[in-house]
């Protein structure tokens, strides 16, 4: 290799490395961008529907005023799972341009149940990685949760049960006539 | 001609009357004087919601159970019923709530039916949650045992 060639490549290297920086670091900003609560909400059927929802829940209120917002719960935290949720998301996409199937609070109530139940099953399969990002049974105390909260989470450890199994409705409006004690675990014991 | 007339007589009179009333106004003085209004009231203590075991005594038979533990994550709508999430006749063994009783069952005429009534499908209008507010007077009152 000739001393100019040999700089040729080295300058192309630098210039390549310094415009990945750029265009990876632009990508990730871009991304993140939409993982923002003003994003998701810029859609009318968010905004009108599972955001009035939240409005009253302890997720959005609370004593302390630490609040989650909807990335914190529905958009999984780690690289890999995230860029996942985010093709996903591409559905979302094609349901608000294209399909148009939620766009009055009617027709979005009418697929509550079945959008709900997309995510509790999503939560399910990940041992609701989402509500553990914040939540930690290790760091319950007991002593300062209420009696009934405390032998249920208890009950959870020892059983294994998911934060989801028992905590649907938590930051979202169940959906119209939906007994979260069907899906609950330990229902079988004695049926009612 | 006389139209005109008319309509200044009326116009006339009536800003004269509602000149009466704004000037009625800014000379009334009130008997409190100059004191501001909120400035010598007692400041109110804010009372906490109790949450009992095993609930609280009843003072009289029939009395509707009052609610020992905190309600203010629970919602009741025509959509969703929050109270019975655990106190329906599907879901309080498993929870441990204590059961609707069976007056919450019948309609106006007496008829049992599977699900709660519409009469009583609002809980908050017979039960409620109690507050760590002490009698201000003493009270030997004997509750229902």
């Amino acid at each position: 290799m000739t001393s100019g060639q040999k700089k040729g490549t080295f300058s192309v290297l630098l210039i390549g490395i310094i415009l990945g920086i750029a265009l990876w670091g632009g990508f990730n900003w871009a991304m993140e961008l939409t993982n923002t609560e003003e994003f998701c909400i810029s859609c009318h059927e968010m905004r009108d529907n599972p955001y009035e929802d939240l409005q009253e829940t302890i997720h959005f209120t609370n004593r302390t005023g630490v609040r989650a917002t909807c990335p914190d719960c529905h958009v999984p935290k780690e690289w890999i799972h995230k860029i996942v949720r985010k093709i996903q998301a591409s559905n979302e996409l094609y349901h608000h341009f294209i399909v148009k199937d939620v766009d009055t609070p009617e027709k979005f109530e009418a697929k509550k149940l079945e959008l709900a139940r997309h995510v509790w099953k999503a939560m399910k399969d990940t041992d609701s990685r989402e509500c553990r990002n914040c939540h930690n049974f290790d760091s319950m105390d007991f002593e300062r949760q209420e009696t009934r909260s405390a032998d249920r989470h208890e009950e959870a450890i020892e059983k294994g049960y998911t934060c989801i199994d028992c905590h649907k409705g938590i930051a979202h409006e169940l959906p119209e006539g939906y007994d979260p004690g069907e899906d609950a675990p330990g229902g079988d014991e004695d049926e009612g | 001609m006389k139209k005109f007339i008319t309509t200044a007589a009326m116009a006339v009179s009536i800003l004269l009357l509602s000149g009466n009333s704004v000037v009625a106004k800014e000379s009334v003085a009130s008997l409190r004087g100059t004191q501001d209004l909120q400035g010598q009231s007692l400041k109110v203590t804010r009372k906490k919601l109790v949450s009992q075991e095993g609930g609280f005594e009843r003072s009289y038979k029939q009395q509707p159970p009052m609610i020992p533990h905190k309600i203010d994550k629970y919602k009741i709508n025509l959509k969703n019923n929050g109270c019975l999430k655990c106190h329906s006749k599907k879901n309080h063994k498993k929870e441990k709530a204590p059961m609707l009783g069976e007056s919450h069952f019948l309609t106006r005429d007496g008829k049992k039916l599977d699900h709660v009534s519409s009469r009583r499908y609002f809980c908050n209008q017979c039960h409620a949650p109690q507050v760590d507010a002490n009698p201000l007077v003493k009270n030997e009152f004997d509750g229902l045992k």
